[in-house]
């Protein structure tokens, strides 16, 4: 199938962006268009008009600081992935794009793009609420920066206003001495994820982070829990649900299968 | 109501080619009816098959995942662009031909495109780099085998 018609425009700045979203409530952002584009052509989503942020100035760029990294909207996951003080200064990222789909789609596919999509079987959305991330969005108000905890409030539906756009996602710097694991089981690399999980291990605190379990990106926090006791305290605290890709069973076995793998790695009992 | 066209300049294979299209032109279909280069295959078209990768920039992009509209602007290189202005084959086509990574051919515009990217970046790509390269893109008569010869044949060859 094709996409339905729709009204689209390349605005040239981010004032002419926000114009051309506010002028039509059935407007959408384009930018990377990965997960969109299959939308449109399936007919799952019909918006009115794209408003293609490719020609906005600027937003490509990834910037490093000792406090974290910061990834303009339009950044490509390929770049974030490759980018080396980025991989140094917060090695999850790293980790969790290489299965972000395959290298092709990660050459155009944005990593804000992704966050903001607000899809739970991603891994960029969960990663954001895992590390305490952060979105900068600018609105006919202004700028605000909405925090992970704050940005996801159903599957596929962020906390951002339809007349606001992402201008970048901010992932804070692991805390010296931390450390990060990633795994997921997939039927294919490059798949959903069946379930997905990351650990976070810093300054005495164990928390992991969940893709494809619930309805938004879940993290708990196991600190303190014995290693043989991870997967069941996991499990009392997420209520994975059963689907076409997998069982609620199957998914219950990969949660406590994962928790314990990605928290043995990030704590070094492997 | 007829639908509103946009006026769009492409660059595919060094040349800029002037076209008018609704904004919802798929990419691959610009390039297909609007451009007549067929060497672009449609397949599963919604970004899972890989059989309509083309190069945007150098870089291997799904042409069934972007608009014409958004294209604006890049260098395209689409399955013809590949073999020199005298038809003679690129590496990466020669060692299609010679390892058999051909058969049905329908995936194959795909494969090319994505290997002869995957070459410059790595141009010797181990067995499992050589594996991994071409991940993203299906083979429905599933001959992974030949088309992995292929890629290590093409970067004896020098791609």
């Amino acid at each position: 199938m094709k996409p339905a018609p729709f009204d689209y425009v390349r605005p040239g700045s981010l004032e002419d962006a926000l114009a051309a979203l506010s002028g039509d409530p059935g407007a959408k952002v384009l930018a990377g268009g990965q997960s969109l584009v299959p939308l449109l052509s399936m007919r799952l989503a019909a918006p009115s008009r794209l408003v293609d942020i490719n020609g906005l100035p600027g937003l490509d760029e990834v910037t490093v600081s000792p406090g974290g990294v910061r990834v303009g909207a339009l950044a490509r996951h390929a770049d974030v992935l490759t980018h080396e003080e980025a991989a140094r200064v917060q090695p999850l990222l790293r980790l969790a794009l290489s299965h972000v789909a395959h290298a092709t789609i990660r050459n155009r596919g944005t990593t804000v793009g992704s966050i903001v999509h607000a899809d739970s079987a991603a891994e960029l959305p969960m990663v954001l609420t895992l590390l305490g991330g952060s979105v900068e969005v600018v609105g006919p108000s202004g700028t605000r920066t909405i925090p992970a905890s704050e940005l996801y409030v159903g599957p596929l539906e962020s906390s951002l206003a339809h007349d606001e756009i992402a201008t970048s996602a901010s992932f804070p710097a692991l805390a010296p001495g931390g450390r990060v694991a990633f795994a997921e089981i997939a039927r294919r690399h490059g798949d959903y994820a069946l379930v997905g999980a990351a650990a976070l291990v810093e300054g005495g605190t164990v928390k992991v982070g969940y893709v494809s379990v619930s309805d938004v990106p879940v993290v708990v926090d196991l600190s303190g829990v014995p290693v043989k006791d991870l997967g069941e305290a996991a499990l009392a605290r997420l209520e994975p649900a059963g689907d076409i890709h997998a069982t609620a069973a199957y998914r219950a076995q990969l949660v406590r299968v994962l928790t314990e793998r990605v928290v043995r790695e990030a704590t070094g009992d492997e | 109501m007829s639908e509103p066209l946009l006026e769009v300049q492409l660059s595919v294979n060094g040349v800029v080619h002037d076209l008018r299209v609704p904004a919802r032109r798929l990419l691959s279909d610009a390039l297909r009816h609007d451009l007549g280069l067929t060497g672009t295959h449609v397949g599963c078209e919604h970004g899972v098959c890989g059989a309509c990768t083309v190069l945007a920039d150098g870089r291997p992009v799904r042409a069934c995942l972007m608009f014409a509209v958004s294209a604006v602007g890049l260098n395209l290189t689409t399955v013809e662009g590949l073999a020199g202005a005298d038809g003679t084959l690129s590496n990466v086509q020669q060692a299609f031909a010679e390892c058999h990574g051909l058969q049905c051919g329908f995936c194959t515009p795909g494969f090319l495109t994505t290997i002869t990217a995957g070459l410059r970046d790595n141009p010797q790509p181990t067995h499992e780099q050589a594996r991994d390269m071409i991940a993203g893109n299906l083979c429905r008569c599933t001959g992974y085998q030949n088309i992995v010869k292929a890629v290590e044949r093409a970067a004896e060859l020098g791609a």
